[in-house]
């Protein structure tokens, strides 16, 4: 029987932390990416480009220019394939933040974005090369439910473990990281089961049935043009939403979250919502990766799966968003226009060198989320001003 | 023997948490070779008395005197640098590491080279067993050594690091009875020395056998400091449970039913693999309040949590309105009829970052009248709850006010409106007035009274004995996970006294 009184809850970092990856709010958010920036302007300065005209190249890259009326028409041409650009990459993010923000709110860490969105694309580019004589619409709801399966199991199996033998699962999901890539490495690399019938010299799959491809509703489908999925992912944040904040489901998933000793006492399954919740979030993830093979990518390389970091950008925008519903769509659409707008494509090399542009970006991103930890940076800060303050004067003949 | 000028003193130590006053202006003397007991409950204040001295707390008003002088201790590798040392219930041990680099553990010695010097800290570990008369081998693992054992490494740790003054907590909580014989033989070697030291406990026949002196605390307030010599048993459990501020209830004769829970031969394990409850037989009517009386710690939450099923009995049986529900979750314990005010209502009570609908719904969110096909509306969860609110007077916040903003008064109200209104067969009351206000105390009593004369069987689990006796209709005592008494209500506080603290068997934790 403890003895602990009412009203002593302690502000120490943990707890702070604990309340604000669940979470809302907005100043936080954005006096991060100010910071982020400033610092990222900093480290322009110091490699000797103009941090202004810089950051409005990258502004111009991300075709955000689009949405002004008093630009010319040249301009507006080149903004609008980097708008669709830019919207491509939000759609992906949307969902692995979304595959993240979800089991934060059940108290879990999911650092498996990556394996699980790589599964989904796996299954994507295997059921999307099959069935050719599938009719279109068919087939791409058949696609997309076996990547959406495929990346649910992937989680739940980090749930599993975590439910029956307590495995933590920031170490199960990074294990299962690696496993998704090598099995990946091992499909389609050369003479891998899955490995492309028509290239054969190349680690690649088989392209995806032509009516598997998920119809480009602007720009043009030959340029890589904006396609359906955007609405997907947008659709799966209302699906979040409503998931969290108006079914039993959601309740209870809130509940283990916040605290799992009186939601097991309340009769709560902790151990189900662990495992259900890892579902859910591997599910957005496998998502993500089947609106990219059939939307833009329409085969695997293992080229592709060494350098895809979608899943990882999810954290950042999950911690970034709070967590919530508009937070991840914002988010999105930042890290999506960040990693469009530095891209070597976009960047007028004139302005600033494209090789480091990228590395800018990841610049931004790590400070992004290290910044994340600001709030509780501030709080450890102010107790340490108050801490010292008070221990100026050490009693007299007392070693320290 | 003990000297003339006192070792360590507390003066007017007062620390409050919140609105809560966990010590009230408390004075505590400890002389130079004494061993001097410190006697209360949990929630009496010893606990915390102990964490200011060490450090781990500020006192909020008050000063600490060592050996005459003034010092200001605020963390504990002051409070190490002065002196004190502090063996707590649960061992700070690295297990994996030997006995010697656990007792050097932040002072490692080292070689010229700048690498740890293990030869040395061998050497000295050795060096202070034989000194001290504790037997340990430097070389032997932590994790392979017995509980006996590995508390003589945190007091041989403890004087390692040069402590004069030694605070055990709860020290014989985990020993067999010859253990605790050792120790106490190792204790008092100490004083020898000219150690003085302060022995947390409860156990009344422990502290008559090695302390000199005892002082007692209720409720954040020392009651008196006692030489042990002449004291009985008795005498210090009437200082220890006391005379309180009556809160009187009315409580109308009422008959009761047929038995709604019962417990049969109940044996339950704690947390540590000991035995917690020990063939508990019990037995609740329809319409009757039982009261369990106790000291803290000895098998009450075990009990509790093997009747709401978030602990599985070894063996026993739960029957709960004649159905065998032994060893179910606690979904289905709710759904048999148990209800469960809980003792921490931060920890188990309440989501406290959830609002006043979702925590009142907190059972009900997926009864068929609230949730349909796995939807769930906030709007119904509120218009359930706005009503309850009402019924029970809580005050502070509105349908949507999160749980925390609540006072903790208001907080628990929110937990039996909760808990009353599922409507259950038998309710477990488990401290359902700790850290209350006076009027809450009194709304909660009345309801208790209220519900049991609607027929409820009620289970009141209590460290205030004065709440026992003016609600029960029953009150057991409950001892080192037996049933020891069965009394009347009005039977004095002696009596109940004598009970609670093992009845002058003089039995130490097995």
């Amino acid at each position: 029987m403890s003895a602990e009184p009412d009203d002593a809850r302690p502000v120490t970092v943990a707890g702070r932390l604990s309340t604000y990856l669940r979470g809302g709010g907005i100043i936080t958010p954005l006096i991060t990416v100010l910071f982020a920036f400033f610092i990222g302007g900093l480290v322009v300065l110091a490699t000797g480009g103009n941090p202004f005209e810089t950051y409005k190249a990258i502004f111009d890259g991300t075709g955000f220019n689009w949405f002004f009326p008093w630009i010319s028409e040249e301009d507006r041409i080149i903004a609008e394939l980097n708008l669709q650009q830019t919207l491509l990459v939000t759609t992906p993010l949307i969902l692995t933040g979304l595959a993240v923000a979800f089991a934060f709110r059940c108290g879990l860490f999911n650092i498996g974005g990556q394996g699980q969105y790589l599964v989904g694309t796996y299954l994507a580019v295997w059921a999307g090369s099959s069935f050719e004589s599938m009719p279109a619409l068919l087939h791409v709801v058949v696609t997309i439910i076996a990547a959406c399966l495929g990346g649910a199991a992937w989680g739940a199996i980090a749930g599993l473990l975590k439910a029956t033998a307590g495995a933590h699962e920031v170490i199960s999901t990074i294990m299962l990281n690696w496993i998704a890539v090598w099995t990946g490495a091992f499909l389609f690399g050369l003479g891998g089961p899955l490995q492309s019938d028509t290239n054969t010299s190349v680690p690649v799959s088989n392209d995806i049935v032509e009516g598997a491809k998920l119809p480009v509703f602007w720009g043009d489908p030959l340029l890589q043009g904006l396609h359906v999925g955007l609405f997907i992912a947008l659709a799966a944040l209302l699906v979040f939403w409503v998931l969290l904040n108006r079914t039993r489901t959601g309740f209870e998933v809130r509940a283990v979250g916040f605290n799992p000793e009186a939601a097991r006492a309340a009769g709560i399954s902790v151990g189900r919502n662990y495992v259900l919740v890892m579902a859910v979030c591997g599910l957005f993830a496998g998502l993500a990766g089947s609106l990219d093979v059939l939307g833009w990518q329409f085969r695997v390389a293992t080229n592709d799966i060494a350098i895809s970091e979608l899943g990882f950008l999810g954290i950042a925008v999950a911690l970034l968003g709070r967590n919530t519903a508009t937070g991840v769509l914002f988010s999105a659409l930042f890290f999506g226009a960040l990693v469009t707008g530095t891209s070597v494509r976009n960047l007028d090399p004139a302005v600033f060198e494209p090789a480091l542009a990228v590395n800018l970006t990841g610049i931004i991103q790590g400070l992004v989320v290290l910044l994340v930890s600001a709030d509780i940076l501030v709080v450890y800060v102010w107790r340490l001003r108050s801490k010292l303050r008070r221990g100026a004067a050490p009693p007299a003949g007392v070693p320290v | 023997m003990p000297g003339d000028a006192p070792a360590l003193e507390l003066r007017g130590i007062t620390k409050r948490f919140g609105s809560l006053v966990a010590n009230d202006a408390i004075d505590f003397e400890l002389r130079r070779g004494e061993i001097h007991a410190l006697l209360g409950e949990n929630g009496a204040g010893k606990s915390t008395l102990m964490n200011v001295l060490y450090g781990l707390h500020q006192p909020d008003g008050g000063e600490i005197m060592l050996g005459g002088e003034p010092v200001r201790i605020d963390a504990p590798r002051r409070a190490i640098a002065l002196g004190i040392g502090m063996v707590h219930q649960h061992f700070m041990l690295v297990p994996v590491m030997t006995v010697a680099e656990n007792l050097v553990l932040g002072t490692e010695p080292r070689q010229p080279s700048g690498l740890l010097d293990f030869k040395t800290a061998a050497a000295r570990t050795r060096e202070l067993s034989e000194q001290y008369g504790l037997a340990v081998r430097a070389e032997a693992k932590v994790e392979d050594l017995g509980v006996g054992a590995q508390q003589r490494v945190e007091i041989l740790r403890a004087l390692f690091r040069g402590a004069k003054v030694l605070v055990l907590d709860e020290p014989t909580a985990v020993l067999t009875a010859q253990e605790a014989q050792d120790l106490f033989r190792v204790l008092r070697a100490l004083t020898e020395d000219g150690t003085s030291i302060v022995f947390i406990s409860h156990k009344l026949n422990e502290v008559l056998d090695i302390a000199d002196r005892v002082t007692v605390l209720r409720r954040g307030k020392k009651i008196d400091t006692v030489p042990t010599e002449g004291a009985t048993e008795r005498s210090l459990a009437t200082l220890m449970v006391g005379r309180d501020v009556l809160l009187q209830v009315d409580k109308p004769e009422h008959t009761p039913g047929e038995p709604v829970l019962e417990l049969r031969d109940l044996r339950v394990i704690d947390d540590r693999g000991l035995p917690a409850v020990r063939g508990v037989n019990l037995q609740v009517r329809a319409g009757e309040i039982v009261g369990l009386a106790g000291v803290d710690a000895n098998g009450q939450s075990e009990l509790i949590e093997a009747i709401t099923g978030l602990r599985t009995p070894e063996s026993g049986a739960v029957v709960v309105d004649g159905r065998d529900v032994t060893g179910r979750g606690p979904r289905e314990m709710i759904d048999a009829g148990v209800g469960h005010i809980a003792e921490d209502r931060h920890r188990r009570g309440l989501v406290l970052e959830f609002d006043l609908a979702e925590n009142i719904g907190l059972h009900e969110y997926r009864r068929p009248g609230v949730s349909r096909w796995g939807w769930l509306s906030p709007k119904t969860l509120a218009d359930r709850a706005r009503g309850l609110l009402r019924e029970y007077d809580v005050r502070g916040g509105e349908v949507d006010t999160l749980a925390s903003s609540l006072s903790g008064g208001n907080q628990q109200k929110c937990v039996v409106a909760r808990e009353i209104s599922a409507n259950p067969k038998v309710l477990i009351a488990a401290q359902p007035t700790r850290g209350l206000d006076v009027g809450a105390i009194e709304f909660v009593h009345r309801r208790l009274v209220e519900e049991r004369d609607k027929g409820r069987a009620i289970l009141l689990v209590s460290l205030e004995l004065e709440e026992i006796r003016s609600l029960s209709d029953r009150a057991l005592v409950i001892y080192e996970g037996e049933i020891v008494a069965d009394l009347d209500p009005s039977a004095s506080e002696e009596d109940f006294g004598v009970a609670m603290t093992g009845g002058g068997r003089g039995q130490v934790a097995a």
